[in-house]
């Protein structure tokens, strides 16, 4: 019985590890590139386990809906990135119209249409201002929240694993949770590929340069503002990968976010901004406190959570594998 | 300071002590309280956003450090003003230890170590059944009576919350104009060369945290004193963020920025509560407006607009007296 308990609770360690690394791989990515964690990274987790619920409810396949609900998830990244937080004057201009056709015109708004121009032409969107760019996804993490709130009620939603996956395995007397194995061996897969995409692609080599150096990587012609297209886009897709697999064994549920996100800051506070590897070990040293935490100590699952990163802070203000400052 | 603005404070102090006499209802009264505990809040938060250029997002957890503490001495029959005082000196010790903590990043790194602290002392109240009755929060007694007078009713406890709103303001004005206050501008603005001018920045900044800390952490026996029960909720992400928001909209550069700011963060909140529960959509939406098109605040814009006007009406009147001139 002991034993029994010892596994089951390091797989759950280890599958939570492996889904904290789909979030924080992209969070610590996007960090490291813009320098601006992105609050809204638990409004993604969450929503890709709402919209795999969905898809489920209406008979997906579950690994259609994990791709399907990534792939939501990380154009709606995408639209982030490119409206709000780094709105370049193409994007305004058609926004501006759009506005000026749809919903002034048709409104008889018309002696608005002049103030808004104005506003526009005004408007330098958020351009080194960082601060801003953070505010802006923390205001859009509440919308997320609220919208999620109002289509899936406040009823946690339990996700059901695949059929195949969902009787344990015995061996040697003991019983595995087969879905866990396979959500470990889906980020494991993730990290592999991830780390072959950062090492041994030319993509992979203009990240690294762009969270080295920016400037310096823009002096030399990488396309950085595409880039940070592609980073969100690639990391809000891994998060929302991450609540589809996450919805078996967290459900969906308001509160999801707020969750999942401080635990995404721990591991990028310990592991350090800007590395896959750093993010890797944060994932899998947080899934082991958190789980065990919670199984042994309950009342203080989060204060086991605050030792480590206080060490860390105080020893190792970069994190175990920090590449830029915090 | 000049005649102006000792007229306006004076203006000012006089309408918020008449406020229960120009609106009647305790729930409007209540709603005045409200806005006063807010603001104060927002006013601690300000020390470290508007001076200081920390951006915060744990700043509730002073409400739960300072609000547990309280509810849990004088549940266990230590005496109200022992609690209160107690209260808040662990929560201003807390601060110092979460000062330390998140000082050892700049910048961002800041936001995120605050984010992530106070989201474990959130935790810590959700999880701590048996020290915080978890999700079902706790009941605080009843108010204190401050030298003798009542405070239980909605009237008595507005003039309570506005004597310690005038208390704090007027510490918060003697520091923005102290020299100290003029250091931490400087660490803002400048943190190399304050270094190099001898200055301790980070002794500073942390100086100021503390200070900030102490605030909230009054702010927050208010609080309790105010809904008389606490629970995880009131000192969620959310609840930082609206702070924020407040100190962000009405213009974190000055005093009066983070008042404003409470008031119409609250008015907002209390108005909409009452027709639809969408409060959230509309504190992401409020807070994406207000960063796109007013990041440096209501109150600096305002004034921008009105000196604006006024030097178009100054640039206007030179054209009549030089017309006059040579009639004269």
């Amino acid at each position: 019985m002991q034993g029994q308990f010892w596994i089951i609770q390091t797989l759950n360690s280890v599958a939570f590890g492996g889904l904290l690394f789909l979030l924080s791989s992209g969070f610590s990515l996007i960090f490291g590139l813009m320098r601006i964690p992105n609050l809204a990274h638990g409004g993604f987790f969450m929503l890709g386990a709402y919209l795999g619920y969905s898809l489920l409810v209406r008979g997906a396949n579950f690994w259609v809906a994990a791709l399907l609900g990534g792939l939501a998830v990380g154009m709606l990244g995408v639209v982030l990135e490119r409206f709000l937080i780094h709105p370049s004057g193409r994007i305004l201009r058609v926004v501006g119209w759009l506005f000026e056709k749809f919903f002034f015109s048709p409104l008889r708004l018309n002696f608005l249409v002049s103030p808004w121009r104005a506003l526009l032409a005004r408007f330098r969107g958020l351009a080194g201002n960082e601060q801003g760019q953070v505010l802006m996804t923390l205001g859009v993490s509440f919308i997320i929240a609220d919208v999620c709130l109002l289509a899936w009620t406040g009823d946690p939603m339990p996700l059901p694993a695949p059929a195949a996956l969902r009787r344990p395995l015995f061996i040697g007397g003991y019983t595995f949770p087969t879905y866990r194995l396979v959500v470990l061996g889906i980020a494991l897969l993730a990290a592999v590929g991830l780390y072959l995409l950062m090492e041994r692609t030319r993509l992979g080599a203009m990240i690294r340069a762009g969270v080295d150096d920016r400037e310096m990587a823009r002096g030399c012609g990488i396309p950085v503002s595409r880039l940070f297209t592609i980073v969100f886009l690639l990391g809000a897709t891994l998060a929302g990968v991450g609540g589809v697999l996450g919805g078996p064994i967290l459900n969906a549920y308001p509160g999801l976010d707020t969750d999942m996100l401080p635990l995404a800051l721990i591991v990028v506070i310990l592991g350090g901004a800007g590395s896959l590897l750093g993010a890797f070990v944060g994932s899998f040293v947080v899934g082991f406190l958190y789980n065990f935490g919670i199984a042994l100590v309950p009342d203080l699952a989060y204060f086991v959570l605050f030792l480590p990163m206080v060490l860390v802070l105080m020893f190792l203000p970069q994190g175990l594998f920090g590449r830029v400052q915090l | 300071v000049t005649r102006g603005s000792i007229i306006a404070v004076l203006i000012a102090a006089i309408a918020l002590m008449a406020v229960p006499w120009m609106i009647t209802g305790s729930f409007y009264i209540n709603m005045a309280s409200q806005v006063l505990i807010y603001a104060l809040f927002a006013l601690s938060l300000n020390l470290m956003l508007g001076y200081g250029g920390m951006v915060s997002l744990g700043h509730a957890a002073y409400l739960g450090v300072a609000g547990y503490t309280c509810i849990l001495l004088v549940t266990s029959g230590y005496g109200q003003l022992t609690a209160a005082v107690a209260a808040v000196l662990f929560s201003t010790l807390f601060a110092a230890v979460f000062g330390v903590l998140s000082l050892r990043a700049p910048g961002l790194g800041f936001l995120m170590i605050t984010l992530a602290i106070g989201q474990i002392v959130w935790g810590i109240a959700y999880r701590a059944n048996s020290l915080t009755g978890g999700d079902n929060g706790m009941s605080f007694p009843a108010r204190p009576k401050p030298f003798g007078f009542d405070i239980q009713d909605a009237k008595s406890f507005y003039y309570f919350a506005l004597i310690v709103f005038a208390t704090a303001l007027f510490f918060l004005w003697r520091f923005s104009r102290s020299p100290f206050g003029a250091s931490l501008k400087g660490t803002k603005e400048q943190p190399r060369r304050m270094r190099m001018l001898g200055h301790n920045v980070w002794f500073i900044q942390l100086l100021t945290f503390i200070m900030a800390g102490f605030w909230a952490s009054v702010a927050g026996v208010l609080f309790v004193y105010y809904n008389l029960f606490l629970s995880p909720h009131a000192l969620g992400l959310q609840q930082s963020a609206e702070i924020l928001l407040m100190a962000i909209l009405g213009g974190a550069t000055s005093l009066t920025g983070p008042i404003v700011g409470a008031l119409i963060i609250t008015l907002i909140k209390n108005v909409i509560s009452t027709y639809v529960e969408r409060w959230n959509s509309l504190l992401g939406i409020i807070f994406v407006v207000v960063i796109i098109f007013m990041p440096y605040g209501l109150v600096p814009g305002c004034k921008q607009l009105w000196q604006r006007f006024a030097s178009k009406r100054k640039s206007a009147a030179p054209k009549s007296t030089a017309a006059a001139e040579p009639t004269a």
